[in-house]
């Protein structure tokens, strides 16, 4: 206090927080399964679309009657599940990554716009939010994707459409908190124009908020894309995706039930990694917790 | 007197149809240092709002002027009022905690309005700031430059905003409550900071408190508000040693003094506080809807 015009003495903290363990867990999951998905041509031992109708519904190779080729097995046509797996890792984690983004570049523009205009902009964003929330979200993505016709886009354009409120919602009432600080009030006063003060002064402040919800919103995209593959309307049938698997592991539970346990232990390891990297990035990111 | 550089006349403003200035005059000359004071409430804030155009949406101007400079100012084109508040008028905020936006680094805050209204190059832009957080008696200023907010203590951010006011050489400054989220000793120290620097730069400064005692030290002249009416009005020396109006008096009675016991203490008297929301009721029943 004696000398109140000079900066506390310290160094600046700004390494020395410890980084969060479930953001280093859920990098490290997610790190795994982009790798995955990126060298699956030469991870994987088989074709995933090869059949062998000698070798179909082999169990794990660990089980008796388990081919050492075959790590996890084979399904009713033969296909070498692990590389099925593999493969699909490529589908669930393009439709999560495309989905999220859009549904946040779309969800979060709206929102800005929303709690920072307020007024009629607010009463049609909020509005249309309303409306939109009132429909069972499942079965929304799945008649537009029904409506859209079976493909991987259609797929992503049905995640969008129903999951951009999730973040229209959340950066509308966070933007409505930002606008009220004094540094709005400040940038105002040295005559920045609106767009200007939330592109620049008010975006920063809720990025971190999104890039939060982008990643939990990865996960989410990661189930639908998977019930939707489930009935049918994802991509092809004969390209592997979980949810393709576990409708295929569903047929023949009674036989081999690691048919349906591995994709679903697939989807539970991508969700819980993606879940866990948000959680430790909200801790990260927020300013609060930081200190 | 000379022209005044702000003159508020006959304003009238009315938040969700309650009027909360009422019939407010007042003017500021070039280089004049002019108290605004006033318990919570008596509309203070909003008349330094309404100069920077900052009202919420629901406040509406339904009577009088806000001129700078001779221009009504919330009459003026978007763009035009935008480049005025820019050039020549500048806000000191109440809350130092919330004014410096928490994600950017000091420098980039105070060098942005610089380069884009003022036209000065990055370079030209970091030496003006650099020179305004040492002219606030900050030592190691080009650390502060790249410092975030929250690495500096509520008396280092009030003087970087003071420096931020003052680096655009404006020839207004509102001053809203600037010391009252501060505690007592860096209190003195940023309000002899802001007298210093309004008079080597010959700003203006309207600087709302509701501490008469503060004003004592700072203003050159003082208007006195109530429930958004000016009730006294006139140079300091004068409204703080011979105040006229009993409420002015009444305040003066409430304000600490180093020179006399603290028992000595009286609250506003309840008839009188009671009686002057009788007259504004009354005020707002002959003008309905806050037409004048």
């Amino acid at each position: 206090m004696a000398e109140p015009a000079t900066p506390a003495a310290p160094a600046p903290r700004r390494a020395s927080h410890p980084i969060d363990a479930r953001l280093v867990a859920g990098a490290v999951v997610i790190g795994a399964l982009v790798l995955v998905a990126l060298f699956a041509p030469l991870i994987a031992p088989h074709d995933p679309l090869e059949q062998d109708l000698l070798y179909s519904m082999l169990p794990p190779s660990w089980q008796a009657g388990g081919e050492p080729g075959y790590l996890f097995g084979t399904d009713s046509l033969g296909r070498d599940i692990l590389s099925r797996l593999i493969y699909a890792t490529r589908v669930a984690l393009t439709v999560a990554l495309i989905a999220a983004l859009l549904a946040a570049a779309i969800g979060s523009l709206l929102g800005l716009l929303a709690g920072y205009f307020g007024g009629a902009v607010d009463q049609a964003v909020s509005r249309l939010i309303e409306v939109w929330m009132a429909f069972p979200p499942v079965l929304l993505a799945i008649v537009l994707a029904a409506v859209l016709g079976a493909g991987l886009s259609s797929v992503i354009v049905a995640i969008v459409v129903v999951d951009w409120t999730r973040f229209a919602r959340v950066v509308r009432s966070e933007t409505m908190v930002e606008r009220e600080m004094e540094y709005v009030a400040s940038a105002r006063t040295l005559g920045l124009s609106g767009v200007f003060i939330l592109w620049k002064e008010v975006l920063p402040n809720v990025a971190p908020l999104i890039i939060t919800l982008v990643s939990v919103e990865m996960g989410i995209a990661i189930v639908v894309e998977a019930i939707l593959s489930f009935v049918g309307l994802s991509i092809s049938t004969d390209f592997p995706t979980w949810g393709g698997m576990i409708a295929e592991g569903r047929q023949v539970v009674y036989q081999t039930p690691w048919l349906l346990g591995l994709p679903i232990a697939a989807i539970v390891v991508a969700v819980l990694g993606f879940n866990l990297m948000g959680d430790g990035l909200r801790h990260a990111l927020d300013p609060v917790h930081r200190r | 007197m000379s022209t005044p550089l702000l003159k508020v006349e006959d304003l009238v403003v009315t938040i969700a149809g309650q009027p909360v200035l009422r019939d407010v005059s007042l003017s500021v000359a070039p280089g004049e240092v002019h108290g605004l004071v006033g318990e919570s409430g008596a509309g203070k804030s909003t008349i330094g709002k309404a100069v920077l155009g900052l009202l919420p949406r629901s406040a509406k101007i339904t009577h009088g002027f806000v001129m700078v400079d001779g221009v009504d100012l919330p009459g003026m084109a978007e763009a035009r009022r935008r480049r005025l508040l820019a050039k020549e008028i500048a806000l000191i905020p109440q809350d130092p905690m919330t004014a410096l936006n928490p994600v950017k680094r000091i420098g980039v805050q105070m060098i942005a309005p610089l380069t884009r209204h003022l036209g000065l190059s990055r370079k030209e832009a970091r030496a003006r700031a650099l020179a305004g957080l040492e002219e606030v008696a900050i030592h190691d200023a080009e650390a502060v430059l790249d410092r975030y907010p929250h690495e500096l203590s509520g008396g280092m951010r009030q003087r970087v905003l003071i420096a931020m006011a003052f680096q655009t050489t404006p020839r207004l400054i509102i001053a809203d409550e600037p010391t009252t989220a501060l505690d007592v000793t860096v209190q003195r120290q940023i309000l002899a900071l802001i007298r210093d620097l309004q008079a080597r730069h010959e700003a203006a400064v309207l600087f709302v408190t509701h501490d008469l005692g503060v004003v004592a030290k700072i203003c050159d002249r003082v208007t006195v508000l109530h429930a958004g009416r000016v009730l006294e009005q006139g140079s300091c020396a004068q409204v703080i040693e011979h105040p006229q109006h009993p409420y002015t008096q009444a305040l003066q009675a409430a304000t600490p003094r180093f020179d006399r016991p603290a028992d000595v203490l009286s609250p506003v008297p309840a008839s009188l506080a009671a009686s002057l929301w009788k007259d504004a009721s009354e005020w707002d029943r002959r003008h309905p809807g806050g037409t004048l």
